[in-house]
C-alpha cells in the first residue's frame, strides 16, 4: 500500500502540495504516482523565476514506461527547483515526499489549496485507480 | 484473475509487481526494473517465461511440414542435435503471424511460440498440419525460467550440479538438449549469454528459491523489454505483425531463399515484393539528449514525404538515454526526426542493435 502523508494537501492527478514554514509551497508527485510510473528517468520542473498557474502543466516527468505531465496545485512564481533531479532523477521514486521534490511555489494566494484534497480524500482516489 | 504459472506464490513473495499479460498474472518488476536490467547486464537476472506456449512437432512428415510452415528453413540446423533457429511463421501475403525458436530434437522437433498469439498460432499449426503425418502437442505441464547474465551459465552449473551441469556446461549457443526431463537451451531474449530452461512443474519452485538464494536476481516484464530492445531483438505485435513483412521488421536474414524449390507459406509474396521493391525497414535510433522515445511516435525523414513510426522505445539503463526501434522508409539517411510532444527532435539513425554482452554495439 503507498503512503499518504497526512498533513499535505493533493491533487487527483497526484502532485502533493504543502506549505512550508516560510511561506513558499514544496510541490512533489505522490508515493502512489511513482509506484505507478515505476523508475522515474528524467525529470523536467519548471524554471526558477517563471509563473505557474494552478492546474496547469508545470513539467514533466518521464519513466522507464510512461512520461507523465506535472500540474501545479497552485498559482505563482517558482523560487527553487529540486536540481539534485537532473543527476539522481531515481529520487522521486525513493523519497517521493521529501529529497524527491519537484519545485517551489511563492504562491499568489496559499488559499487555492483549500480546493484540494485533504489525505483522507486522496486515499480514496488512490483506492479507485 | 488470469492464468497463473507455477512460480506464481514466489513472484508475490518476492514483492512482484503483478499485471496482466495477454491473460496471465505475470510480474513487471519486483521493486526496480532498472536494478533488474543492471543485475542481467552485470551479472545474473531470471525470468518466469512459463507463459509462453511449446508446441513439440512430431511424425515422420515433421521435418517437410516445418520447411513449409516456417520461412527459416530447419534443414539447416538438421545436422546438429538440439540446434535452434529462430524464424518467422507467414501467412500466404508474407505477414508475420508469429516468431518462434525451433529446435532439433533428432527425428523430432520442439517450438516455442508467444503467449499473445498461442491461440492463432496453435489453429494456423493445426490447419498446415492436416497435409503431412505429423503430430502437435502443447507442453503446459513445462514450466520455463529464462536466466540470464554473464554469470547465468556458471551460477545455473553449480545450483543443478550432476549430469545437468554437465550438459549446461557442454551447450554451444544456440543448442538445446534434454537431461533428465528438463530441457536446457542456450538461447535467450536479453543480448546477454544465458540459459533457458524447461522444468517438470514439480520441480520449479525448489529451483527458483536454489538460484535466488545464489543471487540470481528475480527480473520481471519490465526488464525483460528495455534488454529485449537494447538488444534489437523484435517484439510481436510492437515491431512486427501479420500486416508486416519480415524484410521491413529486421528480419530478412531469417527467410530462407535456397534451395529455390522449398515452398514455404508467403514465398511467392515475399518474392513480388522483392521484386516490386520494399519501402520501409526497421531502424535504431538513438536520442542522447534528455526525454524518452515512446512507441506510435511519427518519425520524419527530411526530403521524403513518406513517415515513419517508432515501433518500441525506452530509456536505455545500460546507455542512460533512450533508444528506440522504428519503421521507417528506406531512403533514411543518418539522421531522422521525432515528433515528440509537439516538437521535433534530431535522432542518429543506426541499425537496430545497441548493446550486447554488457557493451555498446554502434
Amino acid at each position: 500500500m503507498s503512503e499518504v502523508r497526512n498533513e499535505i494537501k493533493y491533487l487527483s492527478s497526484h502532485e502533493w502540495a504543502r506549505v512550508e514554514a516560510d511561506g513558499t509551497v514544496t510541490v512533489g508527485i505522490s508515493d502512489h504516482a511513482q509506484d505507478s510510473l515505476g523508475d522515474v528517468v528524467y525529470v523536467e520542473v519548471p524554471e526558477v523565476g517563471s509563473q505557474v498557474n494552478a492546474g496547469e502543466e508545470a513539467g514533466v516527468v518521464e519513466s522507464v514506461k510512461a512520461a507523465s505531465d506535472i500540474f501545479s496545485p497552485l498559482t505563482g512564481e517558482v523560487v527553487a527547483v529540486n536540481e539534485a533531479l537532473e543527476d539522481e532523477p531515481e529520487t522521486v521514486n525513493s523519497s517521493p515526499y521529501d529529497d524527491g521534490w519537484f519545485f517551489k511555489v511563492k504562491p499568489a494566494d496559499v488559499s487555492e489549496l483549500d480546493a484540494a484534497l485533504d489525505a483522507d480524500a486522496y486515499r480514496e482516489v488512490c483506492e479507485d485507480a | 484473475m488470469g492464468n497463473k504459472t507455477a512460480l506464481f506464490a514466489e513472484h508475490e513473495a518476492a514483492g512482484g509487481k503483478i499485471v496482466d499479460f495477454g491473460g496471465w498474472d505475470m510480474p513487471i518488476n519486483y521493486g526496480s526494473q532498472v536494478e533488474e536490467h543492471h543485475k542481467v547486464r552485470r551479472e545474473a537476472g531470471m525470468f518466469d517465461v512459463s507463459h509462453m506456449t511449446i508446441v513439440d512437432v512430431k511424425g515422420a512428415g515433421a521435418k517437410d511440414f516445418l520447411r513449409y510452415l516456417l520461412a527459416n528453413d530447419v534443414e539447416k540446423i538438421s545436422s546438429v542435435t538440439g540446434k535452434a533457429m529462430y524464424t518467422g511463421m507467414l501467412n500466404e501475403q508474407g505477414g508475420v503471424i508469429d516468431d518462434l525458436i525451433v529446435y532439433n530434437m533428432d527425428g523430432w522437433y520442439r517450438t516455442v511460440v508467444n503467449c499473445a498469439t498461442r491461440e492463432k498460432d496453435l489453429a494456423w499449426m493445426n490447419e498446415q498440419a492436416a497435409a503431412f503425418e505429423v503430430e502437435l502437442s502443447e507442453r503446459p505441464e513445462l514450466s520455463m525460467l529464462a536466466v540470464q547474465g554473464p554469470e547465468a551459465i556458471a551460477k545455473v552449473a553449480a545450483v543443478l550440479g550432476g549430469n545437468k551441469a554437465e550438459v549446461v556446461n557442454s551447450l554451444s549457443v544456440f543448442q538445446g538438449l534434454e537431461v533428465d526431463g528438463w530441457f536446457i537451451a542456450r538461447t535467450g531474449y536479453t543480448g546477454e549469454d544465458g540459459l533457458e530452461i524447461m522444468v517438470p512443474e514439480a520441480a520449479i519452485v525448489q529451483f527458483w528459491k536454489d538460484l535466488v538464494a545464489a543471487d540470481v536476481a528475480p527480473c520481471g516484464l519490465g526488464a525483460r523489454d528495455t534488454l529485449r530492445l537494447e538488444a534489437g531483438m523484435n517484439l510481436y505485435g510492437s515491431d512486427m505483425d501479420e500486416t508486416i513483412l519480415p524484410m521491413a521488421a529486421n528480419m530478412s536474414w531469417t527467410i530462407s531463399w535456397a534451395p529455390e524449390d522449398r515452398d514455404f507459406i508467403g514465398r511467392k509474396a515475399l518474392e513480388a515484393a522483392k521484386e516490386a521493391g520494399v519501402k520501409e525497414k526497421l531502424v535504431g535510433l538513438v536520442m542522447e539528449q534528455k526525454g524518452v522515445l515512446r512507441a506510435h511516435q511519427k518519425v520524419i525523414v527530411p526530403g521524403v514525404e513518406a513517415t515513419g513510426e517508432i515501433t518500441s522505445g525506452t530509456f536505455s539503463p545500460t546507455l542512460g538515454y533512450s533508444i528506440a526501434m522504428a519503421r521507417v522508409p528506406k531512403e533514411i539517411g543518418d539522421t531522422c526526426l521525432v515528433e515528440m510532444r509537439n516538437k521535433q527532435v534530431e535522432v542518429k539513425v543506426i541499425k537496430p542493435s545497441f548493446v550486447r554482452n554488457g557493451k555498446q554495439v554502434f
